[in-house]
């Protein structure tokens, strides 16, 4: 099973590296951007009998490891065998 | 007074570290990320500087799950020393010893340089050798200092006297302009409730020889290896 988890910084938090960005991409004369917060995106293989427990043992990773919720949110999406995108997921 | 130094795959001020302790009359040994326990008879587990797991997720987030860990919060728990420097306070935040987080630095530069902090208590296994508001001459080299906690947490360890130092100039005036950082309330460093886990960024160990220009690092060994002499 794959699976897309993507951690960004919670609301509020301050983001330099993607205040940074922002005004780079301004400096390109890239018109329209008012904001960039920078993220991380992991993409994980995993064994799981059904989505349940992979959502379960994803949730797991998360809070050990992949987010620090102290300033992180994060988002689990869960994709099937063939690839395509899990229902309620953009990502395919 | 033992010591244990940990090493992590990255970790690089370990020597420097144990030559302090050593000076200060410690007996130093190292400590293995992967061993399960703490040499027999630690008194003080120390976090050395350096770029454990080469910061891959984020600073001191893995080198915070490994084994060693689970020896050092046990010890933590019994009232034994623990002193993280720089990457090692980013990994006892990490680890949960210590509370908050220690974020990119907000100008997004590596800084590298002679800081003075202010002493905020000196009542303390590390800091009875100096003077409550005292000044010391000490160095920063991090990019990821810029220490944040939530508004509790922050209410928390400013109401119980828990932050130990604080970004100041020579006088010991907190500025804005000496907190190169940007860290919340200048904080340097803090301690856990008990007073006996001390995370902070300055490198005390840079400065215990006249040699290289600086001794105010000096009083916190001896004041460690004070505490458990015999």
């Amino acid at each position: 099973m794959k699976a897309r988890v993507t951690v960004t910084l919670k609301t509020g938090v301050l983001d330099p590296q993607g205040k940074a960005i922002e005004g780079a991409l301004t400096s390109l004369g890239v018109e329209g951007v008012t904001s960039v917060r920078q993220g991380k995106v992991f993409d994980v293989e995993l064994d799981a009998p059904d989505e349940a427990a992979a959502e379960t043992a994803l949730k797991a990773a998360c809070e050990k490891l992949l987010a620090n919720t102290v300033i992180e949110n994060y988002r689990i999406a869960i994709r099937n065998g063939a690839g395509k995108a899990a229902p309620g997921s953009k990502e395919g | 007074m033992r010591a244990a130094v940990l090493l992590f795959p990255g970790s690089n001020r370990d020597g420097d570290v144990a030559r302090a302790l050593r000076r200060s009359g410690a007996e130093v040994s190292t400590a293995w990320h992967a061993d399960t326990a703490l040499p027999e008879g630690t008194d003080l587990a120390v976090l050395p500087g350096g770029f454990s797991y080469g910061d891959y997720l984020r600073c001191g987030a893995i080198a915070a799950r490994a084994p060693i860990m689970d020896a050092v919060r046990a010890h933590a728990a019994r009232g034994g020393l623990v002193l993280g420097i720089c990457n090692g306070f980013q990994i006892l935040c990490e680890s949960g010893l210590l509370p908050g987080v220690l974020m990119r630095n907000a100008n997004l530069r590596f800084i590298c340089h002679r800081q003075s902090v202010r002493v905020e208590r000196a009542d303390t296994d590390f800091t009875r050798g100096y003077e409550k508001g005292q000044a010391i001459d000490i160095c920063v080299a991090h990019g990821e200092g810029n220490y944040t906690a939530d508004r509790e947490t922050l209410a928390r360890l400013e109401g119980e006297g828990l932050v130990a130092f604080r970004y100041s100039d020579g006088e010991g005036r907190v500025t804005e302009d000496a907190n190169r950082n940007g860290s919340i309330n200048s904080i340097a460093g803090i301690y856990s409730p008990k007073l006996n886990v001390l995370g902070l960024m300055p490198h005390p160990e840079n400065f215990v020889d006249e040699i290289v220009g600086g001794t105010d690092g000096k009083a916190m060994f001896d004041a460690m290896v004070a505490s458990r002499a015999a």
